[in-house]
């Protein structure tokens, strides 16, 4: 397998202008002669496919969801980033281009980030013409906020709502190129497979969720657009349906899968309160503008948080990193909680939180002001806490909420396979082993906007005239038995436990073994426990019900089954990746105050997965990365 | 953290096309902390340890953002807490022995689709028809090249919160969608940017809203269910919108009011 990255040559901040010059065309009036497959209507995948039926092509759009508008990006609460230096504090698109590269922890590839940097104006002057409510100051001009690893004020938001409202926006070009007949809509269908004929891809085999029947589709080019796989760790900040299928079938079928071990534990989330648990809650990133993390300085404190006083509380964020506080990247803000309730200092019943405490900023501001910068997000505590914000601090502590590995992507974000492409937070491309807050509705958006619209072209140019591979080809057919022969199995099976009750077993196997801190040791217990309880899957599993109309439980075991599968490269993936670096955090590679010790002679490369038939034996392969414009240092945020 | 007993009688329906019945299913031992899905993912978990169909029902992100969760729960869409999603319910509102009785959104322009989950593809058509600003990519000018007073964008905010869930047109006698259709316009309408389009989008909007759903006889009952609470005022707006529209001497459009 070879990886070519395709970065065009020249200095950093002139390779995407060059290569918009220098790539190939589509004629406007030719446009319609070709097919494009969008999998995922999520912000990148509603922003492509509403651009490509723009520019003319043939666009089928597809997700599992009922409406595009319902893609997991709505959830979105905080922010998205842009270096408009509005607020004229030190801000360009080289500095975020820098803060991203150091963000990332120096694992990504510098022409990507650069590109993601200067498109991201762009993303804002779109976003606003197509009338997304981003908040504003009095005088009328657009509003911003810091978000972590980052020392200017760069982030725009709605409210605590700018993934509904960038989503919304998107859907609407989707919407009105659907009503115009540009694109097709395939709603509450599902890719199952992905079909490639003399080594290109072909097409997609879906599932129709509401009728259990497997079909195809062939195209000239096909975009993945189908999201993270936090869900990995059962419990997450995800949407209940985000899973992997997607981008694991692809792999399946020769798309290398890149740094899976790169997974973002996202520091301010709710605490679990039980077993019975169906998912975390997020409590926006924006909160650390002006709440402070602390806890008891002593581990035995029974006091309610009002009671102890100045002294007795260690602000450990600010004590540790005095020059970002508060707002430290994720990864180093997670990890530091992690220490905190792991060496018995942890607030709450189950003792397993930090306070995250808004008292001073509401007497510095008054209650109205904090309310308007954060009635949802408090609002949407009190309802799953019984806890008011505004009397005492929020109970906080880390859970899995981003993917930074995905499909392995070029400059021109294909995949291994060629016409295969991979957008958004389904790729691996710009965010290193750590992703700074507000920046992946940025990538998104970048994606589908800007960059693939340019280089699909390239690779549809030269393929004027050519017939799609008919949907009778046996590739296509072989797939789609396959498919059926699948989802028949998992109702043959007639077991004893609910999808469920293994995808939890998985998650928890993984956020032990796997989560914010991994040795080895770890890693090869998850790696010894994970194949003899996939076996049990296709053993035990239960799944009731019928394969020929909407069964929620038949759709999990399909996901599942995939998860088991990547789960286990994502241990191998960190078992090689000696070093700890961003969210990667290696227990026997740290410096004594316990920052991560990246080993960049070995390991400043991306680790791109290939599939070799065998989950437990894939083959390992190296993108060497470099760094000419920042330069490779130990990254400080003290 | 307290137990409680309760039963639920969930509607269940095969198809769009079969009949329908409730099942009486006992759901004991139900922590107050769990949220109304989690209660009912439980039951799931019972159901097909019995080897019985798991209900199927309509959810996503759990956090009141996606509109996807869509229960009629003793009658009152999403449930008793005002301004709440069913997923941001939690089992701490019921008490012990009570009876819930959970049905499916009911409305003609939302089919069933199996047990509580149904077809609101007709929300779609009405974005499609017009709920948009004609802004293809590329081309568009600086963000700040328009001020926008916080007052304004404000309230477009205010409408563009609907999460486009349906409880509006389900607590309606009429199953009228004026409420999501008049927040989207409103939304778009309110903003410098919407005005190109202003009256052939309320148009077209309020169109294809007629054709697909009932009409409006100024009950209210929308804003009462509306887990966003959108204000009803919204559809005052839009009214006074498309009545223009039906009088706008079209070649001044630019010059508007
Ligand atoms: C709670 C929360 C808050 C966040 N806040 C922020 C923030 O403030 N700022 C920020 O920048 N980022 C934030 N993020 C991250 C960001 O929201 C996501 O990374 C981003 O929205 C992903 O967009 P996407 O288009 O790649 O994928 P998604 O929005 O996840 O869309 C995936 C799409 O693919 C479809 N799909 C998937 N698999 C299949 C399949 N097999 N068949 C058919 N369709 C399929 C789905 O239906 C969906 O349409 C947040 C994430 C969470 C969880
Ligand atoms: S599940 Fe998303 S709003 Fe309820």
């Amino acid at each position: 397998m070879e990886l070519n990255s395709k970065i065009p040559e020249g200095p950093v901040a002139e390779k995407w202008t060059k290569y918009k010059f220098d790539h190939k065309l589509v004629n406007p009036a030719n446009r319609r002669k070709y097919d494009v497959i969008v999998v995922g209507t999520g912000l990148a995948g509603a922003s492509a496919a509403a651009t490509l039926g723009e520019q003319g092509y043939n666009v089928k759009a597809f997700t599992f969801h009922d409406s595009p508008r319902r893609a997991h990006s709505i959830a979105a609460q905080g922010g998205i980033n842009a270096a408009k230096n509005y607020k004229d504090d030190g801000d360009s698109v080289w500095r975020l281009f820098y803060d991203t590269v150091k963000g990332g922890d120096f694992r990504s590839r510098e022409a990507n980030v650069y590109r993601l940097a200067e498109v991201s104006v762009n993303i804002i002057d779109q976003m606003t013409a197509q009338g997304v409510p981003f908040a504003r100051e009095y005088g009328g001009l657009l509003d911003n906020r810091s978000f972590g690893g980052a020392q200017v004020a760069r982030t725009f938001y709605a409210r605590g709502q700018t993934g509904q409202q960038l989503l919304l926006g998107a859907y609407q070009q989707l919407a009105r190129q659907i009503g115009l007949g540009n694109v097709e809509l395939y709603n509450r269908t599902e890719l199952v497979d992905v079909v490639v004929v003399d080594g290109r891809a072909a097409g997609i085999v879906v599932r129709d969720l509401l009728t259990g029947e497997v079909s195809s589709h062939s195209a000239h080019a096909v975009v993945l657009a189908t999201g993270g796989y936090s869900n990995v760790f059962f419990l997450s900040t995800n949407a209940m349906a985000c899973n992997v299928t997607a981008a694991w079938r692809a792999h399946r079928k020769g798309a290398a899968f890149a740094n899976p071990c790169y997974t973002q534990i996202h520091p301010t989330c709710i605490p679990q309160s039980d077993d019975f648990q169906s998912k975390l809650t997020l409590m926006s990133e924006s909160l650390r503008n002006d709440g402070r993390i602390w806890v008891p300085k002593d581990t035995n404190d029974t006091r309610s948080p009002d009671q102890i006083p100045e002294a007795d509380r260690d602000y450990y964020l600010e004590r540790r990193y005095p020059s970002f506080g508060n707002l430290a990247p994720r990864d180093i803000a997670s990890r530091a909680a992690l220490v905190e309730v792991a060496s018995g200092h942890g607030v709450g019943p189950l003792k397993n939180g930090v306070y995250l405490d808004f008292s001073e900023a509401i007497g510095r501001l008054g209650e109205k002001v904090i309310e308007e910068r954060y009635g949802n997000l408090f609002e949407m505590y009190e309802r799953i806490t019984d806890e008011s914000p505004y009397k005492v601090p929020m109970r906080i502590y880390p859970a899995p909420h981003y993917t930074m590995g995905g499909l392995w992507v070029d400059y021109e974000l294909m995949t291994t396979v060629p016409g295969l492409y991979a957008a958004g937070e389904a790729n691996f491309s710009d965010h290193g082993a750590n992703r700074l807050g507000a920046s992946a509705l940025m990538q998104g958006l970048a994606d589908g906007y800007f960059v693939l619209p340019n280089t699909i072209a390239n690779y549809l140019a030269p393929k004027l005239g050519e017939a799609v591979v008919p949907t009778d080809h046996p590739e296509f057919q072989a797939a789609e038995a396959a498919a059926r022969d699948r989802y028949a199995g998992y109702l043959a099976i007639d077991g004893t436990r609910s999808p469920d009750s293994f995808h939890m077993e998985l998650g928890k196997i993984m956020l032990e073994h796997c989560g914010m801190e991994r040795t080895k040791e770890s890693l090869t217990t998850a790696l010894e426990l994970i194949p003899p309880l996939h076996e049990e899957f296709k053993r035990d599993l239960r799944v009731t019900g019928s394969g020929s109309s909407t069964n929620q439980t038949l759709e999990k075991a399909g996901r599942v089954d995939d998860f088991f599968e990547l789960a286990q490269l994502m241990c191998l993936d960190a078992l090689t990746r000696e070093e700890s670096c961003g969210g990667h955090f290696r227990a026997e590679h740290q410096y004594p105050d316990g920052e991560a010790m990246r080993d960049d002679d070995h390991f400043a490369h991306v680790a791109a997965w290939e599939w070799t038939g065998d989950a437990s034996n894939p083959t390992r392969h190296v993108e060497p990365l470099e760094f000419n414009d920042v330069h490779l240092a130990v990254r400080s945020y003290k | 953290m307290k137990e409680i007993n309760v039963t639920l009688k969930v509607w269940r329906q095969d198809g769009p096309n079969a009949a329908g019945h409730f099942d009486t299913i006992p759901a004991p031992g139900i922590k107050d902390e769990m949220s109304f899905l989690e209660m009912l993912d439980l039951v799931n978990e019972r159901l097909i340890a019995d080897g019985k169909d798991a209900i199927v029902f309509d959810h996503d992100c759990r956090e009141g953002i996606c509109g996807t969760c869509s229960l009629m729960i003793d009658g009152q869409a999403h449930g008793p807490q005002k301004g709440t999603a069913t997923c941001q319910l939690h089992m701490r509102k019921f008490a012990d022995g009570d009876e819930i009785v959970i049905e499916p959104w009911r409305a003609t322009a939302f089919p069933i689709v199996k047990d509580l989950m149904v077809d609101r593809a007709a929300f779609d058509r009405i974005i499609e028809a017009g709920g948009f600003i004609t802004a293809e990519t590329g081309g568009a000018p600086d963000a700040n090249i328009t001020p926008i007073p916080k007052t304004v964008a404000d309230a477009a905010m205010d409408a563009a919160a609907c999460i486009g869930c349906g409880a509006c047109v389900a607590a309606c006698p009429n199953s009228a969608a004026q409420l999501f259709t008049s927040a989207k316009v409103s939304h778009l309408n309110l903003l410098p940017q919407g005005q190109a389009e202003r009256y052939k989008r309320v148009e077209a909007m309020v169109d294809t809203m007629e054709e697909l759903f009932g009409s409006c006889t100024n009950h209210g009952e929308c804003e009462e269910a509306c887990p966003k609470s959108i204000s009803i005022d919204f559809i005052a707006l839009m009214n006074s919108e498309y009545l223009k529209s039906k009088f706008k001497n079209r070649k001044r459009l630019s010059q508007h009011d």
